[in-house]
Parts: structure tokens; sequence; C-alpha cells
């Protein structure tokens, strides 16, 4: 049966030695805010990764202080697909985002402010080398598993990639092995939606005591529809209406309208989401492209990887779709690489990666099944039996 | 050892040791683990059912889900991947067997194919006598609902080889529990149930 893990404390890895961006910028130091859940074994060879999406956290798996459970909860923990009882699960925030990582919020070192617009861009691959500065620090030599859904699963993909020695198994979910120009074009209109609040003051809203409140929630709302497919929006909501009948005005008249203003307000007050992070975020989906090095041939890029990849995509994922997974599927198989591959039947969209989904959670808990298997104390416990 | 179907135990004679397979319809993955364990092939396996996918990959088995009356097998993998594309059970549930068969031998150097045989002297009798669409215990469903829609008869099989100038490298027919008898090396398009074809491109 499974449990929960509690309320999990957050904990913080200081870097005090600069870290030479993608982009030629220098973070002369920074903070990994992660956690972690289950125990470490004695040969440092359970320890899995986990990657976040876009909006998420290090916040991963059972609760933070505030009794919130974390957003991939029903996967990870004691008997769930990713065994907690079995591995030692770890997640941090990425730098540049807003939950206690190094980001725009933070103070920057050499003015003394909040880095605001300032924050230097940052790149997946940014990402993976500062992810491999914790798997340094935590004593780890190589993870037993990388795994992320969309962005997240983006980070598996560039781990794979550059520190091929350093992961076993790959779990790529619902991602992409680069954002099409639709992708981009709704991030785009996203990060117009905030620029152009009044609030957004160059980036500098906080300096001026105040945030670009009305543009991060259009942000979200857009974001939101593409994380939704429309079967399952027609179910939920259809055209049903808030009142019993039109009112023939602007106001919210459709209980689908009603739903998307709540989440975009959710996500800018409640959730304090910051605005520059996620700018910095879209920007780095955007940048995603591990190909174009290797004269824009995935084949290429992945011919260096070693780990074993479980890559799954969901039907009625239309942001990044299952066609894009077979993308990936493809050019591991064009260098007969281990891989599996499930399509997930799944009215929800984007989202179906963080909900429960009976197919979904025996593939991913058989995959798992699998590296427990692999495991020595698992080998031990055999030979008792 | 773990026990095998007689059918993929004569299949897994015809298989080299090291070779790359991939085995289309591979089911919960038992032809492909047994092949791995005896003669240490590597691989694939693609199948449909998620259920069936979910088995296979609790056997370590490498296994892509694909529906193959929606996407080409050159969508997955290029010429001469393979050694051996093996398909059981299955050529006449798919939309276009000969279509399919050109695709596996583009990927691959030789295919093991097994198929029910619609010429067997039961089959022929019921026609016969009842006029009707055969029913029997390998093929028990009825004419509307049965996935078998591309029956064929060995005779039939050999002829599409002809024409397509492909070579049967060895035919091994048997009964349904999978025994060969004199009788059907004599007649095996009257008295074999089930065929087991090893075909490849004339050189």
């Amino acid at each position: 049966m499974s449990q929960s893990l509690g309320v999990i404390t957050p904990q913080l890895l200081q870097v005090e030695r600069p870290l030479t961006l993608v982009s030629g910028a220098e973070l002369p130091r920074y903070d990994l805010v992660y956690e972690t859940y289950g125990e470490l074994n004695a040969d440092a060879s359970n320890a899995i990764l986990v990657c976040h999406a876009l909006s998420g956290d290090h916040h991963v798996a059972g609760l933070d202080k505030d009794q919130k459970p974390g957003w991939w909860d029903g996967y990870i923990g004691p008997g769930k697909p990713v065994d907690t009882n079995k591995f030692f699960v770890v997640s941090s925030n990425n730098l540049g985002g807003c939950r206690g990582s190094t980001g725009p919020t933070s103070l920057n070192p050499e003015t003394g402010k909040v880095y605001g617009p300032d924050f230097p861009m940052m790149t997946c691959r940014d990402w993976v080398n500062s992810q491999n500065e914790l798997r340094k620090h935590l004593g780890i030599e190589q993870w037993a598993a990388l795994i992320g859904g969309s962005m997240g699963g983006m980070q598996v993909l560039q781990w794979a990639i550059d520190y091929p020695d350093k992961l076993r198994h790959a779990l790529v979910i619902a991602a992409a092995p680069k954002l099409s120009a639709q992708n981009i074009a709704f991030n785009e209109v996203a990060r117009r939606a905030i620029m152009t609040d009044p609030e957004f003051h160059d980036g500098r809203y906080l300096e001026n005591n105040t945030i670009p409140k009305q543009g991060l929630s259009l942000a979200r709302m857009l974001g939101h529809l593409t994380y939704l497919s429309d079967d399952m929006m027609g179910s939920k909501f259809g055209r049903e209406l808030r009142e019993d009948k039109l009112q023939y005005n602007y106001g919210v008249e459709f209980q689908v309208e009603s739903y998307l203003r709540y989440q975009g307000e959710k996500f800018a007050t409640k959730q304090n989401f910051d605005a520059n992070t996620y700018l910095l975020m879209t920007k780095a989906l955007d940048y995603f492209d591990p190909a174009a090095e290797f004269d824009h041939n995935l084949t290429k890029a992945l011919a260096q990887a070693t780990a074993k990849f479980l890559v799954v995509s969901f039907t009625s994922d239309w942001r990044f779709s299952p066609q894009r997974s077979h993308e990936i599927v493809k050019a591991l198989l064009d260098n007969d690489a281990n891989v599996s591959y499930a399509e997930v039947e799944s009215e929800h969209g984007h989202d179906a990666f963080l909900l429960p989904n009976e197919h979904y959670e025996a593939v991913f808990r058989a995959y798992m099944q699998k590296l427990v298997n692999e495991l020595p104390e698992h080998s031990q416990n055999g030979e008792q039996k | 050892m773990k026990q095998i179907s007689p059918e993929f135990k004569l299949i897994s004679d015809w298989i080299t040791p090291n070779s790359r397979v991939l085995d289309l319809g591979c089911g919960d993955g038992t032809l492909l683990e047994h092949l791995i364990d005896t003669y240490s092939i590597t691989g694939y396996g693609m199948e449909l059912d998620p259920k069936k996918n979910v088995q296979a990959i609790q056997k370590d088995i490498n296994v892509i889900q694909s529906d193959l009356n929606n996407h080409d097998l050159a969508e997955y993998f290029d010429e001469n991947s393979f050694d051996f594309v093996i398909m059981t059970q299955a050529l006449q549930v798919v939309s276009r067997p000969d279509e399919l068969l050109d695709d596996m031998l583009a990927i691959g150097k030789q295919c093991i194919i097994t198929f029910p045989n619609f010429g067997h002297w039961r089959m022929r009798l019921q026609l016969l006598t009842n006029g009707r669409m055969p029913e029997t215990d390998t093929l028990p469903y009825r004419w509307y609902d049965t996935p078998n829609i591309h029956m064929c008869t060995f005779n039939d099989f050999e002829d599409l080889c002809e024409e397509k100038g492909l070579e049967v490298v060895a035919r091994t027919v048997v009964n349904a529990q999978h025994r060969s008898t004199m009788g059907m090396r004599i007649a095996p398009n009257l008295l074999g149930e089930v065929a087991l074809y090893q075909v490849q491109k004339k050189s």
C-alpha cells in the first residue's frame, strides 16, 4: 500500500564557484534549493533526479510546510511507481526559478538589488550543468535514472547527451526534441502579454513594488489552454453558462472563461509566480534544440547517449504530440539504443503526464521495477529467498 | 528454462546467435525473451496492446507501442536494420499483408512468418457442406467479427512470394499442436493447419 512521505524540508546547496552559461554570461555564485526522498544506498547506485517543467519546482513529492502535496506525488513515494523505499529521489528548482534557487528575484551580488531582468538567460544545458554540481555534492557517481515530463524531459535528453556516463536510464515523458514554430509562437504571445503589462516596468517591477499581474495571468491562461485537449474541455465545460441565460455583455458568461480566469489569477497572485522567471523559462524552452550542434541531426546528437530510454507520450497531447516523441524514438532506434515507447490513451492533453492513468502508471511502474531489479540490494535479497 | 510454445520453439531453430531481431506484434515479449536468453539476440518488439506492452517491459524487452495499420515500418527503421523480422499469426490481420511483407524485407534480411492455413481440408469441407464461412478451434470467429481479414492458403502465400521475387528459404507445416506428419509433408496445403515460412529476397 502506498503511504505519504510526510512533510519534506527543502535543503539548500550554495555553489560559490562561477557557472559559465551557454549564452557566454557568468553567474558568480548560485543557490540550488532541492528536496530528497528515500535513502541513498551504500554504493550510491539508487539515486534518481527528477527534472521539473515550466511552472514546476523542487517540491515533487510529500507535503511542504503548508501541507501542499508535491506536483508528482501521485507517482513518487513509498509503494508508488518511483518507490522511495527503493530509490533516493532528488529534485531541485531550476536556476532562474522563483522557488528558492537563484533567479530573477534573488539579490545580484554585484548591485545589491534583485536581479530582475538582469538575470542571465538560461538554457537546458545550463540547468543540467548546475544539476551536475548537485550530483557531485550528494556523492552520486551515476544516477540510476533521470526522469522528467515536458520541459523536464528535455533536461533528461540534455543529460543523456552531455553526461552519458552519469545516468543509466532516461525517462522522457510528454516531451519534444525541440519546439515547433507553433510552440514558440504560443510562448511569444505569453511573453508579450507579460511585457506589455503597464506594471512590468521593463522587468523592474519588484523595485517598483508591483507585479505585472494581468500580463502574467494572461500568459498562464494561454499556457493552460495548450495543456488541455479540445475533447477534455468539451466534456468538462462544453458551452455551460455561469448564469442560466446569456447576458450579452463581456463579463464571464461561459464556465470555461471562469475556469481560465481563475487559473490565471491563481498563478499570478496566490502562487506568486515571478514574471521574469516565466519569461526566462519560456525562452529556455525556445532555445532547446540539442540536434542543432550536430548538423541538426537528432540521431547524431543522441549517438553518444548510452542510457536506456523509456519514452512516453499521450494521445490527446497537442503541445508535444506523440509525433514529437516519435522523433526521439526514431533517433534512438537509429542508434540501436535500448528504448521502449508507450503511447498512452488519455483525453487530458499535455497535462496527462501529471494525472492518474492506469496504462501510464503500469508502464512507469514496470519500467521502474526493472531498475529496482538492477540494484545490488535487490540481488542480495533475491539470494536470500 | 522457461516453457515456450512449440511454434516459438520452431521459430527459434531458425535464428542465428547474436543476430538482430524485430518481432512485429511481439505480445508480452515471450519469444524475444527466449531468443535473448538462448541466442543472445538484440532487437525490438512492436506491439499495439497496452497491457502486453507493460508485460514486455516487465520482461526487460525493448518494446515500441505502434499500430502497424497506421504507421509504416520505414518510419521506425532504416533498410537492413535486422537479420530477422518475425511476425507470428498476424499476417492475416493487417490491412495490406503484401505491402507489409515488402516493408519487412526492406528493413530485414529475412522474414519469419507464421499463419493459419485457410486451405486446410476442414475449412474446405465446412464451406463445401455447409455453404458457410468455416469456424474452427484455431479460427473461432464469425465472418463479421473476425480480426482475420486477409485469410490465405499456403499456396496463396507462395504465389505472392513468387510474384514478389521472394525465395522461400525454409518452410515448416504443422497441425494445431505444432506437430508434423507424413501427410502434411506430402499435401501441406490440404493437411497442414499452421505454416512457418522463412523468406528472403532472391539474390
